[in-house]
């Protein structure tokens, strides 16, 4: 298992629109990626491609979370997402 | 009312907006019912073919939302592209298929899983409350698709149609396109209905409450005249030369030149009823004097939290620069009854309509109107418009009084109050003493007066602003600004405080001309009722204007008093209204 770890940059926090982005994104990917807060336990993650579920989790701007993938081929790809999160989609 | 001939149809309802068009109609949907609880699973149906289902009815609404999302801008496109996401998120979908394998028919399972996912947003609150009407929206267009019936929403259709429905509510208005519906009808709703105010101000010949309409056969070619009330199926050379004599009056009725007046030169601004500032800016191009009501509810309306200062300043400044130099009313915040807001009003209220509303929440929540008075001061500050501002919902004159203080504390300096509730108008003479100017709200005014639910089709005729009751109600309003203006000590105020009316009685043009002649100062409307209302304030002085007010005010019935007024105004018939 790979993990990463983001600081969430858009000022209304991982909904709507940055949720939607960031979801579409991972529901590309071959890989199947969970996110949850840092420090939260990994059964409460939740899939990186389920808008919905990203806003359940209800993470506020500069909050850090943890990517987490089975997939260990898959790091390029959780660095790209990770660059989504880092980005203010807000701005 | 049907009158049933050989073949062809007579419906007759209620007029709401003039024009006449012979088109096809089409029947809006019926709201799509809910799945029986406890739905199961058809036992010829395997599990993994009911998830393919609706995994397959997912992407079909997603594809349909992305179709609509390639056609919107701005926010507008976000919103519907993230709404498409929704319709195959994993969460929703996931959930369902795991109802259907537990032996739940699909569309129950859809139904409970999206349930579930609004429940969560709802519990999250703030904008991910917000979210749920979305997940609600896509969970009924799912359910369709599973059950192959039309989606819930107004049809679509290659060539223009007449929309037929039980009643419209106002969300209807965003994907109402007025290029293909060209005239609505419905078997419910009353004039002060949300059918009627969304006909007048997309400028759409519209019939309501024409009881038996929902039988007609989608497709069916009907004519429809929206001032005689009248729909009929089968239309001959009568109709459609009605329709080709409606085509050329109406081309007279297209623009104001920006000066209402009477036949001897009496000035009467007309002004423009606006919701924001893309409104302010179609009413400044429509010419109007400036903005007689300003519903501040678009800044609030959809949001579960009260807006920030600086979004309600900007908001308020879109529309006040449209109108440099003019007369901009505002509107404080009128939540409640029909306009409920999750943090003002309580939903559980059993007369909503006699509820804590309007100027009423600040009793309850004090501190929103103050801040958004303030936001109005500021906004005010940094245009060249005359800004007044009223409360609505003022039954008393001590309510005036307070509203006055706030108003003075926030630095607003022309207060006024709406007239809606009969009392207000009773003693606008002590009303006037603490504010400005009064302007008659007349939906609101009608329904209190004659105690009358404005949006229930049955009590169409008694909810008629025509009603001698109503009349006798402005009368009482303008006799209360002269006698406050005589019993006032100061010399200086001798003239009358102004007294205008800002509701949907102003944009009947017949009626303008009673209210001219009862002494209302202002005529505030839809932009679009503007230029027929100016018209046929010309062809009259203010002593005819006068003489056929009283008569309307001392006719035993609306029907009455409107047949009276009529009969004296032949200018109506020659302009076609």
């Amino acid at each position: 298992m790979i993990e990463r770890t983001a600081t969430i940059a858009s000022t209304v926090g991982l909904h709507a629109r940055p949720a939607s982005i960031f979801a579409d994104a991972a529901g590309e990917l071959e890989a199947e990626v969970s996110i949850a807060r840092v420090g939260e336990p990994a059964e409460d993650a939740v899939g990186a491609d389920s808008m919905l579920a990203l806003m359940s989790l209800g993470v506020e701007h500069g909050e850090v979370v943890v990517l987490r993938t089975d997939d260990d081929s898959a790091g390029e790809a959780l660095d790209a997402l990770v660059r989504i999160l880092e980005t203010n989609h807000d701005a | 009312m049907i009158v049933k001939g050989e073949t062809v149809q007579n419906f007759v309802g209620v007029g709401v907006f003039r024009g006449r068009v012979i088109a096809p109609i089409r029947h809006m949907p019926p709201a799509l019912a809910e799945p029986p609880a406890g739905e199961k699973l058809a036992s010829s149906t395997p599990p993994e073919t009911a998830a393919a289902t609706i995994k397959a009815a997912g992407t079909s609404v997603k594809v349909t939302f992305l179709e609509r999302a390639a056609r919107a801008e701005g926010a507008g496109k976000e919103v519907l592209e993230a709404t498409a996401l929704m319709a195959t998120d994993p969460m929703l979908i996931k959930a369902a298929i795991k109802l259907v394998n537990a032996g739940t028919s699909p569309e129950r399972a859809v139904w409970e899983a999206g349930e579930t996912v609004a429940q969560m947003l709802r519990n999250l609150g703030g904008m991910m409350a917000e979210r749920s009407h979305d997940v609600l929206d896509v969970r009924s267009r799912i359910v369709a698709v599973l059950r192959g019936v039309p989606a819930p929403e107004i049809p679509d259709a290659a060539e223009p149609f007449i929309l037929v429905a039980e009643d419209l509510a106002p969300a209807d208005t965003a994907t109402l396109d007025p290029t293909k519906v060209i005239a609505l009808v419905t078997a419910g709703g009353g004039p002060q209905s949300h059918t009627a105010i969304i006909a007048r101000s997309l400028g759409l010949p519209a019939v309501v409450a024409a009881a038996g309409i929902s039988a007609l056969t989608d497709g069916e070619l009907v004519f429809v005249d929206g001032a005689a009330g009248v729909v009929r199926t089968e239309p001959g050379a009568a109709e459609r030369s009605a329709v080709s004599a409606w085509e050329e009056q109406s081309s007279l009725l297209t623009t104001f030149d920006g000066t209402g007046q009477l036949a001897d030169g009496t000035l009467l601004p007309l002004l423009a009823n606006v919701g924001g500032a893309k409104d302010a800016q179609e009413a400044a191009m429509a010419n109007a004097q400036g903005v007689g009501l300003l519903r501040t509810e678009f800044c609030f309306l959809g949001n579960s939290t009260e807006p920030s200062h600086e979004d309600q300043v900007a908001a308020y400044q879109g529309v006040f620069e449209a109108f440099p130099g003019k007369k901009v009313v505002v509107r404080t915040l009128d939540a409640g009854a029909d306009k409920p807001l999750p943090f003002l009003t309580d939903s559980t209220e059993p007369n909503p309509a006699l509820g804590v509303r309007g100027y009423r929440t600040d009793l309850t929540t004090p501190g929103v109107l103050a801040r958004q008075l303030a936001a109005i001061a500021a906004a005010a500050a940094t245009t060249e418009a005359q800004v007044w501002v009223m409360a609505p919902m003022i039954s008393t004159a001590s309510e005036a009084a307070d509203f006055a203080a706030l108003c003075t504390a926030a630095g607003l300096r022309v207060p006024g109050v709406m007239v809606e509730v009969p009392s207000a108008a009773l003693t606008a003479r002590h009303i006037l003493d603490q504010v400005e100017f009064a302007s008659l709200g007349t939906n609101d005014l009608t329904q209190y007066a004659m105690a009358a639910d404005r949006q229930l089709g049955p009590l169409a005729t008694l909810n008629d602003p025509w009603q001698p009751a109503v009349l006798a109600l402005v009368q009482a309003t303008v006799e209360g600004a002269i006698a406050q203006a005589k019993h006032s000590a100061s010399l200086e105020t001798s003239l009358p405080k102004p007294v205008g009316v800002c509701g949907e009685a102003a944009a009947d043009p017949a009626l303008a001309v009673v209210l001219a002649g009862l002494g209302v100062s202002t005529l505030s409307m839809t932009p679009r009722a503007l230029p027929a209302v100016a018209a046929v304030l010309r062809t009259v002085t203010l002593a005819q204007a006068q003489v056929l007010a009283q008569r309307a005010v001392g006719a035993p019935s609306a029907a009455a008093a409107r047949e009276l007024v009529r009969a004296g105004l032949p200018a109506l018939a020659d302009l076609g209204l």
